[in-house]
């Protein structure tokens, strides 16, 4: 398979119908809005291939539930605002253990925000996001081949365990251009058993979230948590980068992690032994390979666009094992590696400096 | 050897219905699965029941359900449709799911032109919830939500559903229908098969109003509610056939025919 030089958006597109994604519903936002068009003209094109544009957000994740119960990969993709509205139908899907993918490309927020890249969503998404008691599969990728290999993975991942799978990156993830190698997808390995399309000659089937008595309600969310409890035991996913010798660990994913990178090159230059830890899943966060990190690193620097997210769950993980700080620029601020080179050179001499800011 | 002329359709599940003494639901059930028998789709056909009092439809019918959140109907069935375009769907809804909360996801349905077919049960409150002001509560209505009576300062005035949609090129047929009389029960049983049967030849989207009682949250007996569709709700709500595009295209063709003959 040959590189080819791609925009991000139109990677996820690409990605989605060569894993064999054959329906998308999708609401025009910007920093996204290549996906959708990607799809109107490619997906198409492919047998059994649906493209709708919907009336908006909400009823294009209640499109992917359709799509998805009657057997087809189903995605849809949007930013911050309009991934709050998709929250009833992504709650729905997990009730309803309907595999999906979502893409979110974030942007600054809260309300409406502004249209540049930004971090603000990571609670909403790793949290769940909508009502009730579940969680979704979040994936964060750093560039161009991981939106392709992702994209890939959420669809087998969605399908493994009947839920929806998010991917969460960035207006900057989305407009950059990188060249990327498309892997051969694995065969989608789905049972017919799943898939709604009329009784035929036997039982009918029922798929529903309504589960009136409590006692029977509660059974649901236990088995529903017995899964998730699977899937953070093997789906965890992170990437180490010059943490052998570090003394310093920079904790960043997504675009983030791209600036961290580049920052730490610049630090090793000036002899600053730093690494990174890059949570590549980020519901289920990558908990105990941080923490054992812990056993050998004392100084964690927690770096997001936003003004603070992630880190609660880098303290959930060390729980007090070394010094945590953080350095944030919410709001759609896109800081350069320069900057945040200077951060950790700043507090790398004074680690004392490096604690917590709760 | 005694001959059965009455029992209970393939289509429905043995179950008793929980609805009202007096109820439309049950009727319009019914009805939805004597169509299903007599058209021979059990196998093939899709069901989306709506939040409410009919969210258990799938207890009812014995075919394949799949619950739409409030509103949705119409969305998640598009989506359905769309994969499986050679299956019969249909979502069934009632006035809060599809002229407030759901307002954008039905029209656009509509609009699309997808075919499927919308049962839209009328019954001019929100029933599951006790009685609240529906978009369809007509001017004057008392509700647990307008306690002196639609007031349209307030309240706005009731939405006109049928009438709203036929304006839509999308749309292909709608009917206003009623349960309350043997007579209008067998009229709803005329629209609903041919609403499905205009699925199954694929000409588009289909809509049958159906004014229902709600004894419960009207306050009146169940013979009381039947009397209050005649001489009320269907004085806002007027019965009958609103738009029949495949009808009035062979009407046309027929008159085109003869003019070519003559």
């Amino acid at each position: 398979m040959n590189k080819v030089l791609m925009q991000g958006n139109k990677i996820i597109g690409e990605a989605a119908i060569r894993a064999g994604c054959r329906f998308y519903a999708g609401y025009p936002i910007t920093p996204q809005n290549e996906i959708p068009e990607y799809m109107a003209e490619h997906l198409r094109q492919q047998e059994g291939g649906v493209f709708v544009q919907s009336e908006s957000e909400v009823a294009a994740i209640h499109m992917v539930i359709g799509a998805s119960a009657a057997g087809a990969r189903a995605m849809t993709s949007s930013s911050s605002p309009g991934i709050s509205l998709k929250q009833e139908g992504i709650s729905s899907l997990a009730a309803c253990e309907l595999p999906a993918v979502i893409v979110n490309m974030m942007r600054g927020g809260p309300g409406l925000g502004n249209i540049s890249p930004s971090q603000g969503d990571y609670f909403q998404a790793t949290r769940g996001g909508g009502h009730g008691d579940y969680r979704v599969i979040v994936l964060g990728p750093d560039s161009a081949q991981e939106l392709a290999d992702l994209t890939m993975d959420a669809f087998d991942l969605a399908d493994r365990y009947r839920t929806p799978v998010m991917i969460l990156a960035d207006g900057m993830m989305g407009q950059m251009m990188e060249p990327v190698i498309f892997k051969t997808p694995k065969p989608r390995a789905y049972p017919e058993s799943f898939i709604m399309k009329g009784a035929g000659a036997g039982k009918s089937k029922i798929i529903r979230g309504l589960i009136l008595d409590p006692l029977d309600m509660e059974e649901h969310n236990w088995t529903l948590d017995r899964k998730y409890q699977v899937i953070a035991r093997k789906e965890t996913r992170h990437e180490l980068y010059k943490a052998d010798d570090a003394e310093l660990i920079l904790v960043a994913y997504g675009t983030s992690a791209r600036i961290a990178k580049g920052a730490i090159k610049r630090l090793r230059e000036s002899g600053l032994r730093v690494g990174l830890f890059r949570p590549i899943t980020l519901w289920p966060f990558p908990t105990n390979e941080l923490r054992d990190l812990a056993k050998k690193v004392e100084n964690f620097l927690v770096f997001e666009m936003s003004t603070g997210q992630m880190v609660e769950d880098v303290r959930l993980a060390i729980q007090g094992r070394a010094r945590i700080g953080f350095h944030g620029r919410p709001g759609g601020v896109v800081p350069t590696p320069v900057e945040l080179a200077n951060v950790v050179m700043h507090k790398y001499d004074r680690k004392e400096g490096i604690v917590d800011h709760f | 050897m005694m001959k059965q002329v009455f029992g209970r359709p393939k289509s429905m599940k043995k179950n008793i219905f929980h609805y009202c003494a007096g109820c439309g639901h049950s009727i319009a059930h019914r009805l939805i699965a004597e169509v299903i028998d007599e058209l021979g789709i059990r196998g093939i056909t899709i069901g989306v029941p709506p939040a409410g009092c009919a969210v258990l439809a799938y207890n009812y019918f014995d075919i394949d359900m799949i619950e739409a959140q409030h509103g949705r109907g119409p969305a998640t069935a598009t989506g359905i449709k769309r994969v499986l375009p050679d299956r019969v769907v249909f979502s069934y809804q009632g006035d809060g799911d599809l002229a407030a909360i759901g307002i954008a996801e039905s029209f656009h349905a509509a609009n699309r032109g997808e075919n499927i077919t919308v049962v839209f049960m009328n019954n001019a409150v929100y029933g599951m919830t006790g009685g609240q002001m529906a978009p369809t509560s007509i001017m004057g209505q008392k509700t647990t939500t307008s306690p002196t009576g639609r007031n349209n300062v307030l309240d706005g005035y009731p939405i006109q559903v049928s009438e709203i949609f036929a304006l839509l090129p999308g749309t292909a047929y709608i009917e206003r229908c009623t349960v309350n009389s043997p007579a209008s029960i067998l009229k709803t049983r005329k629209a609903i098969r041919k609403a499905f049967q205009y699925q199954i030849d694929g000409l588009g989207f289909s809509l049958v109003e159906i004014l229902s009682p709600c004894p419960t949250n009207w306050k009146m007996t169940p013979i009381e509610s039947c009397h209050w569709i005649d001489e009320v709700m269907s004085k806002a709500f007027p019965l009958g056939v609103i738009k029949d595009l495949p009808a009035a295209a062979k009407e046309e063709g027929k008159k085109g025919e003869q003019r070519h003959d003559g």
